[in-house]
């Protein structure tokens, strides 16, 4: 964030003095959309970031990621212009932007994400039931073995579950909390508690005896993704676009951007982008899923109609 | 000539202010981190702070959503198993290869190592922790047949590594310290070199090699991307080698950018913070004092 800012400051400054004489250059001054949180949606927003510098190149967007915690942090704080989340916006957040800014935090949901269970691939294991998912993760979950599951682990390392987890900031470990272990309850202690969704997925690849959770759009031909079912007995579902647009799959997000209050010209301007149909392609190619239509914010509509 | 002589008393006054306000700095800025840890954590411990629960639970739990808690046994055996571990490794390596270097090796051989040995303590923290995770992971997965990689064995590997180049530069001083006149001596008496090492150059240099190992021991405790990385991050009772611990250095880290400013969990994060000023101000003085111990002798 610092750097980002460093960044924009230098480029203020050096526009500033490169035209300092010429007034009609003046009023061009770069804008700069300061961008930060979730790191589900870090890559989605490098890439928008990227590519909406070539369609408005007067406007650069920063992004960082760190976390859905810390971006909301910044919202509330006033030092970011979009916080990106993969969790919503809690009241204690929403209290505090009130109290430091006087402004109201505004959500857009700006596509979905589908939580997958990744194991290591020579993991026999193919599906797996919320209640079992419960049972490694919970606080007083009992499954500490993979024997106590039903799978035998090839090799001679036993079959201790060695449990991925998330920092405590992130969007993706309070969403896997509520959806897997419900609104009150804690995880066990004991988990590797990991800084990123990227790290999840290469740690699993390099473990065998290990399972975790990333969003889906991180999956590598290294780790194995497992069906989810809701309750054992019912049909267990890959996550997938189709999965979790229809709802089938138990453990879909939404993925969200917070701007404080009604957003500026030129941050409306780049969030209208982001919901036209270019932003909404790089979002899927980073295999997430599009907002549908319905969803999106109502003067999204309405600027569609003016050319 | 007066004037002149006026100019000169003026930039002396100035040149001389100037130094003893560098001199003074280091004074101020310590006091000031203290002052500002104390600031920032000091509230929470006069406010009905739950001491028992702080140092003799290992429930960590800040962002519960039913039940906070506040326990850092965990993290602090954490700290020091990783901490024993790595001084178990470094503190012979260090001590032996200050031996080497002091009394064994040729000029030219000395030279060389000097140089690798800064080298080696140049290299930033985070590098060696990517280390921990990509090369020692796999590596003790397949040699010990363990279930992870990152633990309190590659935590302390890569903590050892990371202090020999203090104990090696700090051990070889006092070694230097020694008076020629006693290895004369040794020698005279018709000692071996090991001889003159084990009976005259260690006893003689005792304190010097006790506070080399202990500013060691301050770096290994004070230590945060590495061992974040490297030893799995999981709060956990070690039970073995191959068990993930979490650190105090690292929850920090990891934890502060998320809490609120001036919430509970961010004010509990500076208590840590001045546990392990505690610790690391109670290694370093020992440290200090012992090597004064040399001096007056």
């Amino acid at each position: 964030m610092w750097a980002g800012k460093a960044l924009a400051m230098a480029a203020l400054l050096c526009c500033a003095l490169g035209c300092g004489g010429d007034s009609s250059q003046m009023a061009h001054k770069k804008k700069t959309i300061q961008n930060a949180g979730s790191d589900t949606l870090v890559n989605v927003a490098q890439a928008w970031a990227e590519d909406y510098a070539l369609v408005e190149p007067e406007v650069s967007v920063e992004v960082s990621g760190g976390g859905s915690g810390t971006g909301l942090a910044a919202l509330t704080a006033g030092t970011v212009d979009i916080a990106n989340s993969s969790r919503h916006a809690t009241q204690a957040e929403i209290e505090r932007a009130r109290q430091n800014t006087g402004k109201e935090p505004v959500e857009f949901t700006v596509g979905y994400d589908a939580l997958a269970i990744f194991v290591h691939p020579s993991n026999p294991m193919e599906e797996i039931t919320i209640a079992q998912i419960a049972e490694i993760y919970a606080e007083h979950g009992k499954a500490t073995h993979w024997a106590q599951l039903g799978v035998r682990l090839p090799g001679k390392r036993g079959d201790k579950i060695i449990r991925v987890s998330r920092q405590s900031n992130s969007g993706t470990y309070h969403f896997f909390r509520e959806a897997i272990l419900g609104k009150t309850a804690d995880f066990r202690l004991g988990s590797l508690d990991l800084h990123g969704s990227k790290d999840v997925v290469e740690l699993i690849a390099r473990t065998p005896n290990a399972i975790g959770y990333s969003g889906m759009g991180y999956a590598t031909h290294e780790v194995k993704m497992l069906r989810v079912a809701t309750k054992p007995g019912e049909k267990a579902i890959i996550p997938c676009v189709e999965s979790t647009m229809n709802g089938s799959y138990p453990i879909a997000r939404p993925l969200l951007m917070y701007t404080l209050g009604e957003p500026a010209a030129h941050v409306r301007a780049y969030l209208q982008w982001i919901y036209s149909a270019t932003g909404q392609a790089i979002l899927a190619k980073s295999g997430y899923v599009p907002a549908p239509k319905e969803q999106h914010p109502q003067w999204n509509a309405d600027a569609k109609e003016t050319p | 000539m007066t004037e002149r002589g006026r100019g000169e008393i003026i930039t002396e006054w100035l040149i001389e202010s100037v130094i003893r306000l560098c001199g003074i700095s280091a004074i101020v800025f310590v006091f000031g981190i203290f002052f500002f840890v104390f600031r920032e954590g000091g509230s929470v411990l006069f406010q009905d702070f739950k001491f028992g629960e702080f140092f003799f639970s290992t429930s960590w739990y800040p962002s519960s959503p039913s039940n906070v808690r506040y326990g850092v046994l965990a993290l602090i055996v954490g700290t020091f198993s990783v901490t024993a571990l790595a001084m178990v490794i470094a503190v012979p390596f260090g001590i032996g290869a200050a031996i080497f270097v002091s009394e064994f090796c040729g000029h030219k051989l000395r030279e060389t190592l000097k140089i690798v040995i800064e080298i080696l303590a140049a290299i930033p923290s985070v590098v060696w922790g990517f280390i921990g995770l990509t090369v020692l992971n796999p590596l003790i997965i397949r040699l010990f047949d363990a279930p992870i990689g990152l633990n309190v064995l590659n935590g302390g590997i890569i903590l050892a590594l990371m202090s020999v180049p203090i104990i090696v530069s700090i051990g070889e001083d006092a070694l230097k310290a020694v008076p020629d006149s006693y290895r004369e001596a040794g020698l005279a008496l018709g000692a071996t070199r090991w001889q003159l090492v084990y009976r005259v150059l260690l006893p003689a240099a005792k304190n010097g090699l006790l506070a080399a190992a202990l500013l060691g021991v301050a770096r290994a405790v004070g230590e945060t991307m590495a061992v974040l990385m490297a030893t799995g991050h999981a709060i956990n009772i070690p039970g073995s080698l191959l068990d993930p611990v979490r650190t105090l250095t690292a929850t920090i880290a990891a934890e502060l950018g998320e809490a609120p400013v001036h919430s509970a969990h961010y004010r509990v994060l500076f208590v840590i913070g001045i546990l392990l000023f505690l610790i690391t101000t109670a290694v370093n003085l020992t440290a200090d004092l012992v090597i004064r111990g040399i001096r007056r002798k």
